[in-house]
């Protein structure tokens, strides 16, 4: 599987993303600039987390448009792999590779803890290894990640089996209006979400910095090897 | 700004009329505003540690480990396989009181920048802090400011917070303490110093553009400024994590070429100090052309913009033939890059601006003549040791009224708003361990660090707190299994020019020499605050309890051999160590019985020494599940937060006494470690062997904390009296 | 030309910033405020002399990035 970074002024989980695809993949992921205006040829682009642009405007807006938001949105369109975490998941939405939008966290504090999502459907690239159900520990550190889109958007990607993961407790019971379930109150409990063709797919929290067993945890690893899956032919 | 140049605004700028005198004599005329402004600034507290550096001296500082003691930006140490740890903890107390959230922000931005300018990677932040009584509103938005500040700061910037620690006592209500230590990892041979070389290459000024902030913030007070200083200048100085983020990547950019020959930041007196201490360590001299400085506001003035303390801004020399390489890479990242001066064989620092010179002083003077004061101190008698103390609640409610109270309480309100993961090589985060371990990079080593001061200690006896400050930093780190390396202070006082004030502060320096002495523990860089007083509504100042802050790391070869609080069931306790019962300012006595009395527990550096080093060569033995030292609260306080950590309950046998059972129980002895061990025979035959005093304690299993005298507390129990204290202050 | 554009969430988007002020006024005694919206205002200096051209140059800006319409609305404001 051939990955590659985007690095955006800000980016600042870049190396922990490249080290989790590296351990999983066994290959290194090539690095680039967000004023790069070409491709190369790749498996799979990922928008890791930080505070592209600081942020200052709207969580993800200057690095939706930034020149190789460009490019990633018609390898997009071409059918290309996307992942986007935290900050990455923020630009997606912002760039409308994805639905919705990522509002300030309901208590207003940022969130940096470790919390449990629960897998909503196996049938995706990313969640292949998964079955439907499994509850794993996924650590939060975000101040925006109030998952919220329109009623009928939300019912879609739910009818249309496109939630990717749901924040929950550790026991694996979701309840939106509770906020040991969802920490940050978004709508439905929905902490990741698949595009239509489900090759894009964006999430808030962060697996990336669960698969070193020398760490203490693999929780995340199930992610990165489902790619491996579906994208070594 | 219209200012007559005399001894009277000598006087508003902080200098003395000796002070003043000397720079009369250096000059031999009468200076300039910018000079004055100079000379000030350099002969500051902050910048000449005038009180402070008869006492700083006798530290030890050197090991065959130090790559670079004080006197640096930052200390270097030795952490194996060519790498070296670059760290220092600075304070940014009274900012933090006026604005907590910029106070606190800043204060992270600045340290940080003292790391990285040495050419290491930031790789975790920790902050000791301190605040007032905690039902004053004051308080409350101290603690909200100062939180959201170094979480918005650090987790911007994406340099994991790790640790640290908070105190509370009402002698800290006008006058909170933000002590911010970063941690750095680079090549031992790629380290960056500050001494200016070589004549004619070009000064280059990087990062953020200059405005007016906080100028003169170190010597003048902002009350001083209303009534003669224009009001367009803000004081507070704001941070932007951002922009830092970018200065960081760009420098360690640069730094991978070798285009630098000499960096420093701008901290403190921004351009002066920096450009003054580059120069001045070089032996040569500089020529700063103020019109290239890039500038965010207009009409400027020379003195203004070489006393401006705008943050995210850095100085460098750099060889002229790769100036162009080096706009290049700062020009990627955003960032302003000017040529603003050159290096000169003058020996002395010139300022241009508009076509005229506003200062030219020799350089030599201005730091061989900085004033020294060996200033009058008066030693407090230290308490006497209490009684007996009766229990007047019992051990339960003892307990539990330990676990709820401020100083004991849960941080993870504090912690779950700290990024303290970002990095992706964090092995232990806050409360997981007694201190947090970060794995460092490409390697299986781990760094272990830690921040400890037990305040009140110091406040009965400062000799005696240095000295357990030094100790209980170097206890949690060898309760991981790491080698405790080296310290840095962060010396916290109140105004220095009470002689008991000066005692206190030099009976702690003592202390602290006494025990890093002891531990092979030297200090590589340190910070000193003082004039930290609390003003009171009739006039009175009263100072801060004296808190010599202590940052420390330590390494350890295979960061999964580290061991943190949770033990497994079926594990046996183990004492190491000797409990005597020491009641006196306990937290059991404050809280319990209301008392702040008596000496503090007595400190056997022979006794640490030896009870750690055993520790730390069974964990390396791989007999230990889990370790904690005895701290704040005693021994049963220790155990409950293992359990907390864990949710795996214990039972505790009766334990053969000869003391009462409280003083058993919460008496805070020190040099004493609970292990939890599933090889107790062994690691007790090999006590014993050692002559290191053991005792078993009792068994883990189930999910409550059970006394042989018939106390039963479950670990969810214990956690929501424990959990409760943050949330409810803040959260209303 | 300085144009103003003030951005706004949605009506029905929840806005936690000013459900919190609300709930500060609750405590502060302003027992008779009602619901509490925060927005931002950007200014910027477009150089040309008019009128028209600067409000439909502030109402792309909005558009392509100062505003995200799926949770926000938006109004420009020529000021001089």
């Amino acid at each position: 599987m051939k990955a590659g970074i985007v690095l955006f002024p800000g980016t600042n989980r870049e190396r922990d993303m490249a080290q989790a695809l590296r351990l999983v993949s066994g290959r290194d992921p090539v690095m680039l600039w967000h004023r790069d205006t070409s491709l190369p040829q790749l498996d799979l682009v990922v928008l890791p987390g930080g505070f592209s642009f600081g942020d200052y405007l709207r969580s993800g807006a200057m690095g939706a448009h930034s020149p190789l938001m460009r490019e990633i949105r018609s390898f997009a369109e071409r059918g290309g792999h996307v992942l986007g975490v935290c900050n990455g998941f923020q630009i997606l939405t912002e760039a409308q590779l994805l639905p919705g939008a990522l509002l300030r966290n309901a208590g207003m504090r940022f969130l940096a803890q470790e919390h449990f999502l629960r897998v909503e459907t196996a049938d995706s690239p990313f969640t292949r290894d998964w079955s439907k159900g499994d509850v794993f520990r996924a650590p939060l550190a975000h101040g925006d990640g109030n998952y919220t889109a329109a009623p009928d958007v939300l019912d879609r990607l739910e009818a249309e089996d496109r939630v990717a993961f749901r924040y929950v407790s550790a026991q694996g019971q979701d309840d939106a209006a509770d906020r040991r379930c969802n920490p940050n109150g978004s709508q439905r409990s929905i902490a990741g979400v698949l595009s239509e063709n489900r090759r894009v797919c964006g999430l808030m929290p962060h697996p990336e910095n669960l698969v070193d067993p020398d760490l203490g945890a693999t929780d995340g690893v199930p992610l990165f090897s489902s790619l491996v899956k579906s994208l070594v032919a | 700004m219209s200012m007559t140049v005399n001894a009277e605004l000598a006087a508003r700028f902080g200098l003395s009329a000796e002070e003043y005198q000397k720079v009369l004599d250096i000059m031999g005329r009468v200076p300039s505003l910018t000079e004055l402004g100079i000379f000030s600034v350099m002969w500051s507290e902050h910048c000449s540690y005038k009180s402070s550096r008869v006492h700083l001296k006798t530290l030890p500082t050197k090991a065959p480990w130090v790559i670079h003691g004080p006197g640096e930006n930052a200390g270097v140490v030795d952490i194996g396989e060519g790498l070296a740890a670059v760290f220092k903890m600075e304070s940014h107390n009274h900012p933090s009181f006026i604005e907590p959230y910029q106070g606190a922000a800043t204060g992270v931005g600045g340290i940080l920048r003292d790391v990285f300018t040495m050419g290491a990677r930031p790789v975790a932040n920790l902050n000791a802090l301190r605040f007032g009584d905690p039902s004053l509103p004051v308080t409350r938005r101290v603690i909200d400011g100062v939180v959201r500040g170094i979480g918005g700061y650090g987790n911007c910037v994406g340099v994991p917070t790790v640790g640290g620690e908070i105190n509370f006592h009402p002698a800290y209500n006008g006058n909170p303490l933000v002590n911010a230590m970063t941690v750095g990892i680079a090549r031992t041979d790629k380290i960056f110093l500050s001494a200016a070389a070589g004549i004619g290459n070009p000064v280059v000024y990087v990062g953020s553009k200059t405005g007016r902030d906080g100028i003169h913030g170190a010597t003048m007070s902002s009350a001083e400024f209303d009534e003669h200083a224009a009001s367009k200048r803000p004081t507070v100085q704001v941070g932007d994590p951002f922009t830092e983020k970018l200065l960081i990547e760009a420098c360690l950019e640069l730094m991978a070429t070798d285009a630098i020959v000499a960096i420093q930041d701008m901290g403190a007196a921004g351009l002066t100090s920096s450009a003054v201490e580059m120069a001045g360590k070089g032996g040569v001299g500089i020529e700063l052309d103020l019109d290239k400085v890039p500038q965010r506001e207009t009409g400027m003035t020379a003195y203004e913009m070489m006393l401006s303390e705008s943050q995210e801004r850095m100085l460098m020399v750099l060889k002229p033939e790769r100036t162009e390489t080096a706009r290049t890479i700062f020009e990627k990242w955003d960032l302003d890059f000017a040529v603003v001066g050159v290096l000169t064989d003058t020996a002395r620092i010139t300022v241009r601006h508009n076509g005229r010179t506003e200062a030219d002083i020799p350089l030599a003077p201005l730091a061989d003549e900085a004033p020294l004061y060996h200033r009058p101190l008066v030693h407090t008698p230290p308490p006497g040791r209490i009684g007996i103390v009766a229990d007047p609640v019992g051990i339960e409610h003892a307990l539990l009224t330990l676990l709820a109270c401020p100083d004991l309480a849960s941080r993870a309100w504090v912690w779950n708003q700290y990024d303290s993961g970002v990095g992706g090589q964090t092995s232990r985060r806050p409360g997981a361990a007694d201190a947090a371990i970060v794995r460092v990079e490409g390697t299986r080593r781990g760094l272990a660090m830690t921040t400890d001061c037990t305040p009140r200690y110091c406040q009965a006896d400062a000799h005696a707190g240095g000295a357990q400050a030094v100790a209980e930093a170097w206890r949690n780190i060898t309760a991981t299994g790491a080698l405790p390396l080296a310290v840095t202070d962060n010396l916290n006082f109140g105004n220095p020019e009470k002689p008991e004030i000066m005692g206190q502060f030099a009976d702690a320096v003592r202390g602290m020499g006494e025990a890093c002495r002891a531990l092979d523990f030297p200090v590589v860089s340190g910070n000193v605050s003082l004039y930290n007083q609390t003003s009171h509504p009739n006039g009175i100042s009263t100072p801060i309890l004296p808190t010599p802050a202590i940052g420390a790391i330590g390494v350890i070869e295979d960061v999964t051999k580290a061991v943190g609080l949770a033990m497994p069931e079926g594990c046996e306790l183990v004492l190491i160590g000797e409990i005597r019962g020491e009641l006196g300012q306990s937290l059991w006595l404050r809280e319990i019985c209301h008392r702040e009395e008596g000496a503090p527990p007595v400190i056997d550096l022979t006794a640490e020494r030896r009870n750690g080093d055993f520790v730390r060569r069974m964990i390396a033995e791989g007999r230990v599940e889990a370790c904690h030292d005895i701290a704040d609260g005693g021994l049963l306080v220790t155990i409950a937060e293992m359990v907390m950590a864990s949710g795996t309950g214990c039972y505790l046998e009766r334990p053969h006494f000869g003391t009462s059972l409280h003083a058993w129980y919460f008496g805070e002895d020190q040099a004493c470690y609970v292990i939890a061990t599933k090889q107790a025979r062994e690691l007790i035959d090999a006590a014993e062997s050692s002559h290191v005093p053991v005792r078993h304690l009792g068994r883990s299993g189930g999910d409550a904390l059970v006394l042989n005298e018939g106390m039963k507390l479950s670990a969810e129990r214990m956690r929501e009296v424990n959990g409760a204290f943050f949330p409810k202050l803040m959260e209303r | 030309m300085k144009i103003r554009v003030n951005v706004m969430l949605k009506e029905g988007v929840l806005d936690p910033q000013g459900k919190a002020i609300g709930h500060a006024f609750e405590v502060l005694g302003f027992s008779n405020v009602g619901e509490v919206r925060v927005g931002k205002t950007i200014e910027l200096e477009v150089d040309t002399a008019d009128r028209e051209a600067a409000a439909a140059q502030g109402e792309a800006m909005a558009r392509e990035l100062l505003a995200n319409l799926v949770i926000e609305d938006f109004a420009v404001e020529v000021a001089e």
